[in-house]
C-alpha cells in the first residue's frame, strides 16, 4: 500500500506519482490518500489499474479523466468529479456537487448519497449510478451512456437528450426539452440489473421499480414540420 | 470567482476563537479572491451601547481628535480604537446616527463600513492573509460572522468595492456571483431613499434587503424577495443582529457548502473552508438547495 498524506506532501506529488504509473508494469496497485480536506484535482489524469482509497472529502475534479483507476471516496467530492472520465470507476460514499461525471465518455460513476445539480451533463458513454437524488438540469445534452437514479429527479431533466438512456425510481420534478418517458423493455431490465449490481446498489432497488427516460429525437434531427416545438 | 465564509456558533465556550476560525476559513479562500478581503463580526451586546466602524484612506490625520470631536458635538462620552485603516467608535446605542453625522462631518474623507448593537466590519484591498492580520481579525471574539475573498468582475478594485457590504444597522451581505439587473434596482432603491457608496452591484443587493426590513419585512421574506426582483448569478450570505441566512439563484452555479454540528453552523464556497473547523469530521454536511432560503437565527 502506497500512502500518500496531504497534509505532509503536496498535491503535486501525488498525482506525478500516480501519473508514472502509466504504461508501466507495477506492483504499486494500491494507494491511498490521507486528509484530502477537500483539495482540488485529487488522483486526476491517472491511466493505470490502479485501486485508490481517498480518506475524506474532495474539492474541484477529483477522479478527472480517470483511464482504467478505481479511485474510491470515502467522504463526499466537490463540483465536477470524474469530469470527462475514459474508464474505471469513481465511487463516492458521500454526496456529489454539481456536474459529477459532466461530458464522461466511459468507466462508471457511483454516488452513494445524492448528487447536485447538472449530473451526468453532456454526457458521452459513461454509466452513472446515483443512490440518492439528482439536481437540476442533469444529463443536460446527455449523448450517450446510462444515468441510474434511485431517488428523484430535479427540474428539466435530460433536456436536449440525444441517445442517453435515463433511468428513475422516483419522481422527476420535470422533464427538460425533447426529453420523455418511454416504454421498459427486457433490455433495459437486463441492463438495470447489472448497472445496479456494478454500482453497489443491487440491495437497494430493483429493475422493475424504474421508469425510463429519453429523447423524443425531435430537436436533434432538425425537421421543419417540428419547428414549433424548438 | 469569489470566496464566502460564514460562522454561526451554538456553544457559547466558542465564542473567544471566533476570529481566529474565521481567519483562518477566510484565507484559505484566497485563490479564489486574492484582491480583496473582508469581515463582519458580531460581538456580545453591551446594555445601551453601540458600535460604529469608520474607514480613513489617510487614518494618521483622520483618527487622531476624532473621539474629542464627535464627543462634543453630542456631548456624551465616545471610545476610539484604531486598526490599521479602520476606527471603532462605541458609544451610547440612541446616538448612533448623530455620531455617524458628526464623525462625518468632523471628517468629510470618512467611510461608515458599519453600524449597530453588535456588527463590526473591517475591509480592505490585499491578500485575505494580510487584510486578516492588519485588523488582528484572529483576536477577535463573538456569536457569528461572516467574511469574503474578491475576484473582481463588476466594479473596481477599491476599499469601498470589497465585501460584506453594511445597507442598515446590523446587517450585511456578501456576494459571489453577479447581478444583472443592479442599475435599474439602485435606481428604484434610491427613489425609495436608500443611499449608495459605490456602482457595485453587491451593495445593491444589500440596500434591497434592508430597504425590505425598513419596511417591516423578515429577514427570511427579503431574502425571499431576492429570488423575485434580482436578476444574475448569485450565492448571498446575509448578517443579522442574531444570525445569518443564505440564499442561492435558482440556477445555482455559484458553488456553497453548508456544516452543522451541535456547536456551530458553518458556511463555505467550498469544504475546503470547513476542512480546518474542530469536530468537522463529524459533522452534518451539505449543499443548500437553489432557490431555497436558510437561516440561522439565536
Amino acid at each position: 500500500m502506497e500512502t500518500f498524506d496531504l497534509v505532509a506532501a503536496p498535491l503535486r506529488s501525488l498525482n506525478a506519482a500516480l501519473h508514472s504509473l502509466k504504461g508501466q508494469e507495477t506492483n504499486r496497485t494500491e494507494w491511498e490518500v490521507l486528509n484530502p480536506r477537500g483539495a482540488h484535482a485529487v488522483a486526476t489524469g491517472v491511466d493505470a489499474p490502479v485501486e485508490i482509497r481517498v480518506r475524506g472529502s474532495t474539492g474541484y475534479y477529483c477522479g478527472g479523466m480517470n483511464k482504467q483507476a478505481t479511485i474510491r471516496i470515502e467522504g463526499s467530492a466537490g463540483p465536477g468529479v470524474a469530469e470527462n472520465m475514459m474508464s474505471g470507476a469513481v465511487i463516492i460514499e458521500g454526496d456529489a456537487s454539481q456536474y459529477a461525471g459532466a461530458t464522461g465518455r466511459g468507466g462508471l460513476l457511483v454516488v452513494k448519497g445524492s448528487a447536485a445539480s447538472r449530473c451526468g451533463i453532456s454526457m458521452k458513454g459513461i454509466d452513472i449510478v446515483v443512490h440518492g437524488n439528482i439536481g437540476h438540469m442533469s444529463a443536460f445534452m446527455a449523448q450517450s451512456g446510462r444515468l441510474v437514479v434511485l431517488g428523484d429527479a430535479g427540474e428539466a431533466l435530460g433536456d436536449s437528450l440525444y441517445e442517453a438512456l435515463i433511468f428513475v425510481r422516483g419522481s422527476v420534478k420535470s422533464l427538460g426539452a425533447d426529453c420523455v418517458e418511454k416504454e421498459m423493455r427486457p433490455e433495459h431490465f437486463e441492463m438495470l440489473e447489472d448497472l445496479l449490481r456494478r454500482g453497489e446498489a443491487d440491495g437497494k432497488a430493483r429493475p422493475e421499480e424504474f421508469r425510463r427516460y429519453g429523447s423524443a429525437r425531435r430537436l436533434y434531427t432538425f425537421s421543419i414540420d417540428n419547428a414549433s416545438s424548438y | 470567482m469569489c470566496g464566502i465564509v460564514g460562522l454561526f456558533l451554538k456553544d457559547a465556550s466558542l465564542e473567544p476563537r471566533l476570529g481566529a476560525l474565521l481567519t483562518d476559513m477566510l484565507v484559505t479562500m484566497t485563490d479564489r479572491g486574492p484582491d480583496s478581503a473582508g469581515i463582519a463580526i458580531y460581538g456580545r451586546p453591551e446594555t445601551d451601547r453601540a458600535r460604529l466602524t469608520l474607514q480613513s484612506a489617510n487614518p494618521e490625520a483622520d483618527f487622531p481628535g476624532l473621539a474629542d470631536a464627535v464627543s462634543r458635538a453630542l456631548g456624551c462620552e465616545v471610545s476610539l480604537r484604531v486598526k490599521d485603516t479602520h476606527a471603532l467608535l462605541e458609544l451610547p446605542a440612541d446616538r448612533l446616527d448623530a455620531a455617524r453625522e458628526a464623525a462625518l462631518a468632523a471628517r468629510p474623507g470618512l467611510k461608515a463600513m458599519s453600524a449597530g448593537e453588535r456588527i463590526e466590519i473591517y475591509k480592505e484591498v490585499g491578500l485575505p492573509r494580510d487584510v486578516a492580520r492588519r485588523f488582528s481579525l484572529a483576536d477577535m471574539g463573538g456569536t457569528h460572522g461572516i467574511g469574503h475573498t474578491r475576484m473582481a468582475t463588476e466594479s473596481a478594485v477599491t476599499t469601498m468595492g470589497a465585501h460584506p457590504f453594511s445597507t442598515g444597522p446590523d446587517q450585511c451581505l456578501v456576494h459571489n456571483g453577479s447581478l444583472s439587473n443592479h442599475n435599474s434596482v439602485r435606481r428604484e432603491l434610491r427613489r425609495k431613499g436608500m443611499a449608495f457608496e459605490t456602482e457595485n452591484d453587491t451593495e445593491v443587493a444589500a440596500a434591497f434587503i434592508s430597504e425590505r426590513m425598513q419596511a417591516g419585512e423578515s429577514l427570511g421574506d427579503a431574502l425571499e424577495a431576492t429570488l423575485k426582483e434580482l436578476d444574475g448569478f448569485f450565492t448571498f450570505v446575509v448578517g443579522s443582529r442574531d444570525g445569518f441566512g443564505v440564499v442561492r439563484d435558482p440556477i445555482a452555479c455559484k458553488p456553497a457548502v453548508m456544516a452543522e454540528t451541535e456547536r456551530y453552523v458553518a458556511f463555505g464556497s467550498e469544504y475546503r473552508a470547513l476542512a480546518t473547523l474542530p469536530g468537522i469530521e463529524a459533522a452534518r454536511v451539505w449543499e443548500p438547495e437553489p432557490a431555497t432560503v436558510y437561516f440561522w437565527e439565536r
